[in-house]
């Protein structure tokens, strides 16, 4: 159920050191996150396209990924149009649409779907397990990125936890409705589950302290950056700069 | 409940984001090396209970927890919200960089406010307790879906009827998070009372300190 379908691969992105796609991911997201201007959102959305084209993603599952913001986009276009004061552009009914609200609606998407894409090149095509490594190098807290490794470690573990659980429950004849005995049954399952996460938390620490935890884990693989992933850096650093001026022009 | 990447503004990202940094680096500090094995690990089966949905009528929704989250983690809340909502954003692409801090700010606040408004009440005869449980489950959800409102009011006045929309589409969440949290918390206080706060853990049970790290050095 849980997935990383696009940790592995081997597009120039994939090759790219890990710390340079963090920090360019979080630096061009944050750019387009505080722009404005139609031109730079368009402009990120293409850079963004073409991104995850570079890191030649399956487009099919990439589209899926970008559906879990088309929801919440579709109610911004069915509600801002009509509630934003501003030049009547046409009416539907006793609604008016105005122009400002349709912009508005068109740049939060543009907006959206570009550091979405953005993301989705950059950051999902590492393991977390890169990535918890790679921001121990950034020099995020020690605590933070031990917090990171470990959630990710037993998140598949308390899955299947979770799915014995339920197993067991539906075998017993358990139908999910709306009523008390549903919701007293789903919770007793999130109790149990957080028993055995705790215990299973007492053995994984004692088994720690066995091999001599110290606060840190260590990975053998180092991050070497070579004169290959010079282009490719070079190019990020191009297409901020590109956002950076479009938005001050306008 | 989480809010997009690319709808808020500068000032309240920025802010979400500082007020989430220093909430996390308060979590971090308090929280010892001998209990990072039991956040880390609660942290994902939180992470696992969020994914399960339950019916509301014709529709579903799904668990948040972040009342119970907060009372059983206090401080260490905030670093495991923030760490859960990351791996969100990189498994299912809720959430993302730039929101992730205004975010961890919507879950991680009402988790602390339950934690210090109930952790005393739940030792009190059972009609208080289950009270205070369900008080723990409603209202961990309703001051989330207040602080997100806020923030996108606090990006656009227009979005007024967004965010109310916010709030009220969440009202049935809230009472099914109130009912679940008064069972959960009662099977917590039969199962695992150390669990909860107020209750010290049986002595067998205590992991014992972390080692210095001479006495590593000695061991290796």
């Amino acid at each position: 159920m849980i997935a990383e379908p696009f940790a592995r691969g081997s597009s120039r992105l994939h090759q790219l050191d890990p710390r340079i796609r963090v920090v360019a991911a979080s630096g061009l997201s944050l750019v387009v996150a505080l722009s404005h201007q139609l031109p730079t959102l368009i402009a990120a959305l293409l850079a963004g396209v073409g991104l995850v084209v570079l890191a030649n993603l399956p487009l099919m599952a990439v589209a899926k990924r970008l559906s879990v913001v088309t929801g919440f986009l579709l109610l911004l276009w069915l509600v801002l149009p009509f509630t934003m004061h501003g030049d009547p552009m046409f009416n539907l009914g006793p609604f008016t649409a105005t122009r400002e609200g349709l912009s508005y609606a068109g740049r939060i998407t543009f907006k959206s779907l570009a550091i979405l894409l953005l993301f989705l090149a950059m950051v999902t095509t590492m393991s977390v397990a890169t990535l918890g490594h790679t921001l121990a190098r950034l020099r995020l807290p020690d605590k933070l990125i031990v917090l990171l490794l470990l959630t990710y470690r037993y998140l598949f573990v308390l899955e299947q936890e979770y799915q014995r659980l339920k197993r067991a429950a539906d075998i017993r004849g358990f139908r999910p409705g709306t009523d008390l005995h549903s919701y007293r049954t789903f919770a007793y399952l999130v109790g149990m589950l957080l028993v055995r996460a705790s215990a299973r938390a007492r053995r994984v620490y004692l088994a720690m302290c066995c091999r001599g935890f110290n606060g840190r884990f260590y990975t053998l693989t180092g991050f070497s950056p070579d004169a290959q992933q010079l282009p490719l850096t070079l190019l990020l650093g191009v297409i901020g700069i590109l956002l950076l001026l479009l938005e001050m022009k306008w | 409940m989480h809010i997009s990447e690319g709808v808020l503004s500068a000032p309240v990202l920025i802010s979400g984001a500082a007020l989430a940094a220093a909430g996390t680096a308060i979590g971090l500090k308090r929280l010892d090396y001998d209990r990072i094995a039991q956040v880390g690990v609660l942290s994902s089966a939180f992470f696992v209970a969020s994914l399960i949905h339950v019916n509301v009528g014709p529709a579903s929704v799904h668990l948040i927890l972040n009342g119970i989250v907060g009372l059983l983690l206090g401080w260490s809340a905030v670093p495991a919200i923030l760490v859960a909502l990351t791996l969100q954003a990189i498994f299912f692409q809720y959430g993302g960089i730039t929101v992730l801090g205004i975010n961890t700010l919507i879950m991680a606040l009402p988790a602390l406010a339950c934690h210090y408004l109930f952790r005393g009440l739940l030792w009190r005869r059972p009609s208080v307790a289950a009270t205070a449980s369900f008080a723990c489950g409603f209202l961990a959800v309703f001051l989330s879906a207040l602080l997100l409102g806020s923030a996108l009011y606090f990006t656009e006045k227009e979005f007024m009827a967004v965010a109310a929309l916010a709030v009220g589409a969440n009202l049935p969440v809230m009472v099914v998070e109130g009912v679940i949290t008064i069972f959960c918390i009662a099977f917590l206080k039969k199962v695992d009372p150390g669990l909860l706060p107020g209750k010290r853990p049986a002595e067998n049970r205590q992991a014992p300190p972390a080692p210095d790290r001479e006495e590593v050095a000695d061991a290796s």
